[in-house]
């Protein structure tokens, strides 16, 4: 008994809890700061600059690297991937908790997050894409909570009310990808309404197409992303299930993205052509687009190609981290760096110390939430009472 | 009615085409004939050539919306030096261009035909009302300062300072002061009659009328008249406008129709995705069935197969079993039989010990026959 | 209902078409379920 005790106490003073509630205190400075002070107190933001990191990472980095939620879903329950069924749950409480921290981050953001519900229930501003994406990412996020819930029910042991839940299985993977196609396009959509601010090379009329495309390979970038985390600090969580179908998923995967992300290169030049933008490659920020473009969806893109015909799992996991990094350059492009690109550079954004903390803040609040659930409920490996049932 | 009717049809039109063309944008762009604003609306005309920076149109502005006074006075003509945008405190602001002569442009929400931050705003608090002002309901607004990103003259601006109700803030058009039958606030102090109030159809042909009245003292352009599909606020300028500050990139496409393209695909992804989706299900558990029944009618004819031959190996087997024990038996009783004979014929050569040899030939027969 | 503002026209049939994605996707399901129920 006292050995365990004492293994006990030295497991809460890991340097991961250590590092973890340092930032959840300083995170809690600033959300005071936040709410007492206003959000001119803590960010850099401007009148000409009214959306910052928090949009640009939180938001629109958080909802496409949450893709990963429907396209494992879809794969294995549209799609009939049964292979990839073990990487289901994972992706499913990722995206869960990415959804869940988009919304809680919003509420920093905006002005007067109590009225967050007024868009859904009492004033629709229905010809606002931002009202696209605020429903469907209220109604994605009841359709994830609820597809996560078997996890909970049967860690509590509520069976019948989980085998009532497993059965919407079908109805629900399909509302996600339709749900999830909606807002992950709408999100390129919003910009399009501001084509004198925008950089050319990033405005399109694709926008929304474009972020759709870019969600799918971002997803499942993720999804071996975060698998490769996973084995590294909660492989005892694991059951054989899953990390006999692990290098499945991660080869799967891998190859998907590869094909799905030659294929947004080709729209990607396409929109270009459409819109004779092939000028502006010449300068400044054509190389920077072109940094974005082939060093981190080309590149990826085909060191991905290589992983699957070789078999090299090690080429599949950096350059999953390659694209993961790609997605988040692409979005910050998109709202922040080439977004009022015609500003003198001393009218431009940069973020403040606090918003970048508060980034950092509610990252940490996802992975402390993950590993308190992955570590208690049947995500990584199948409950014994529930198996065969899928 | 009939009108309204005549617009809806044209709509449906526009769709139907946006349907089959695939480009809902430019099929949107034929109904924009079909709404021309409200058409007793108001607008300021503000010819640029007459204005000479006084700042009284600032101060009348600060007066009449109750704002905080600024740290410099409104007679502190040097605050012109630096270039300035409206703010939270500030609705309208005069910069100053220099050149022979210096050129003042006075800035404000232009107060658009159709409205960007109106299109953007996901609650409705900002609305194009009849008067032509862009109005703004403060309990309405949720705070997510998309109208600000989607302005393309960058005139809202939001009190970032104020922890429990910041709000967007811009001109009004001065709403309550028009409702009252006054004129703006700024309109009404303007010492050079740089600024004129009037119905924005009236303010367009006045425009048109100085440019050709006064040849070569304009630009040949009223901005204002289409940019962004048209604002109440009209520009006439000496100097390019470029160079005074006001974009003329900006195009004449009215915001609405910029996201009516993302917007149009949206029902469309709703109507299809579910069909489409539940096909690819549909087909994927099919197949699986398939695989299925294909894979157990395999075994099945695998079972038969093997057993059959193994009943045809093991009829062979007994047969062969059969054959062998009739052959032996056959063998041993023709031993038997020779070997009977054999004694017999013994016994027949020694009858004088007869007793003897028909026992032994007795019992060896019995044995055998068993 | 007449309409002076391409912004209100939108307002207006973008939220009737929301209704009728609503229905839809409530609908969608249920007639799957008719089509199906009786299969094996």
């Amino acid at each position: 008994m006292t050995k365990e005790n004492i293994t006990a106490e030295k497991q809460f003073l890991t340097p991961f809890n250590v590092v973890a509630g340092i930032i959840l205190l300083v995170g809690a400075v600033i959300t005071i700061l936040r709410f007492t002070k206003g959000i001119g107190a803590v960010t850099n933001l401007d009148n000409n600059n009214p959306w910052g990191l928090w949009i640009g990472f939180d938001l629109m980095c958080g909802v496409a690297l949450a893709a990963g939620g429907y396209v494992t879903s879809s794969a294995c329950y549209v799609f009939g991937l049964k292979k990839y069924h073990s990487a289901v749950r994972p992706a499913i409480l990722t995206a869960f908790l990415g959804y869940a921290l988009v919304v809680f981050a919003l509420h920093y953001d905006v002005g007067r997050p109590w009225r967050l519900p007024y868009p859904i229930f009492y004033s629709q501003g229905t010809s606002s894409l931002l009202f696209e994406v605020g429903l469907c990412v209220f109604l994605y996020l009841t359709v994830l909570f609820v597809e996560w819930t078997p996890a909970a029910f049967e860690w509590l042991g509520f069976k019948k009310i989980r085998a009532w839940v497993v059965r919407l299985t079908m109805v629900l993977t399909i509302f996600g990808v339709v749900l999830s196609t909606l807002h992950q396009s709408s999100l390129g959509a919003l910009f399009q309404i501001a084509p004198s601010k925008l950089h050319p090379l990033w405005y399109s009329g694709y926008l929304h197409v474009y972020f759709f495309i870019s969600s799918m390979f971002a997803g499942m970038s993720m999804v071996i992303f975060e698998g490769t985390l996973a084995h590294k600090w909660l492989h005892h969580k694991m059951d054989e299930t899953h990390l006999a179908e692990a290098e499945g998923v991660v080869l799967g995967f891998g190859k998907a993205a590869s094909f799905v992300m030659m294929g947004y290169i080709g729209i990607k030049l396409i929109g270009l052509a459409v819109d004779n933008n092939w000028h502006y490659l010449t300068t400044g920020w054509g190389l920077w687009f072109l940094v974005e473009l082939v060093g981190f969806v080309l590149f990826p893109a085909i060191l991905y190609g290589m992983g699957a015909r070789e078999k090299n799992t090690t080429f599949i996991r950096i350059a999953a981290f390659w694209t993961v990094l790609g997605i988040i350059l692409n979005r910050l492009n998109i709202s922040v760096i080439a977004f009022n690109y015609h500003l003198p550079s001393a009218d431009r954004y940069v973020p403040s110390f606090m918003e970048v903390g508060t980034t950092i803040f509610i990252v940490t609040i996802g992975l402390v939430v993950y590993k308190f659930i992955a570590t208690r409920m049947p995500i990584l490996y199948e409950h014994p009472d529930y198996k065969e049932h899928h | 009615m009939a009108i309204s009717r005549r617009k809806f049809l044209t709509s449906m039109g526009a769709v139907i085409g946006a349907g089959t063309t695939g480009t809902l944008t430019k099929a949107y762009g034929a109904t924009k004939t079909g709404f021309k604003g409200y058409p007793e609306s108001f607008g300021v005309l503000h010819d640029i050539t007459r204005c000479i920076g006084c700042r009284k149109c600032e101060q009348a502005c600060n007066d009449v919306n109750k704002l905080d006074k600024p740290e410099r006075p409104f007679d502190d003509l040097k605050v012109l030096d630096q270039k300035r945008r409206t703010d939270e405190a500030v609705y309208t602001v005069v910069n100053k261009f220099s050149g022979t002569p210096d050129v003042f442009v006075k800035k404000q929400c232009n107060h658009c035909q159709e409205p960007a931050c109106a299109s953007a705003c996901f609650v409705k608090a900002l609305k194009k009302d009849k008067t032509g002002a862009v109005v703004y309901d403060e309990s309405l607004c949720v705070g997510c300062r998309y109208c600000m990103v989607a302005c393309p003259f960058n005139i809202p601006a939001y009190t970032y300072n104020d922890p429990l109700s910041p709000k967007v803030t811009k001109c009004t058009l001065c709403l309550p002061r028009i409702q009252e039958g006054k004129l703006p606030g700024c309109v009404e102090i303007c010492p050079k009659e740089a600024l004129v109030f009037g119905k924005r159809k009236d303010l367009i042909k006045i425009a048109w009328k100085r440019i050709t009245q006064s040849p070569g003292h304009y630009i040949e352009h009223v901005y204002g008249e289409h940019e962004m599909g048209g604002t109440s606020w009209l520009y006439l300028s000496g100097a390019p406008f470029e160079k005074v500050g006001m974009r003329e990139d900006l195009g004449n496409t009215p915001a609405p129709e910029l996201t009516s393209g993302a917007l149009g695909t949206v029902p469309i992804v709703v109507g299809l995705w579910p069909v489409l989706l539940t096909g690819v299900y549909a087909i994927s558990k099919r197949k699986e069935k398939i695989a299925d029944e294909e894979r157990k009618e395999a075994v099945q004819k695998a079972t038969d197969l093997a057993t059959a031959e193994m009943n045809k190996q093991l009829s062979q087997l007994k047969n062969k079993l059969t054959k062998e024990k009739d052959t032996a038996i056959k063998t041993e009783v023709k031993k038997a039989l020779d070997a009977a004979a054999k004694k017999a014929a013994e016994a027949a050569k020694a009858v004088e010990k007869p007793l003897a040899a028909e026992d032994a030939a007795d019992d060896d027969t019995g044995n055998e026959e068993e | 209902m007449e309409f002076f503002t391409l912004h209100d026209f939108m307002t207006y049939s973008k939220g009737i078409t929301y209704l009728i994605m609503g229905a839809i996707l409530v609908f969608m399901p249920l007639y799957w379920l008719y089509l199906t129920d009786r299969d094996d």
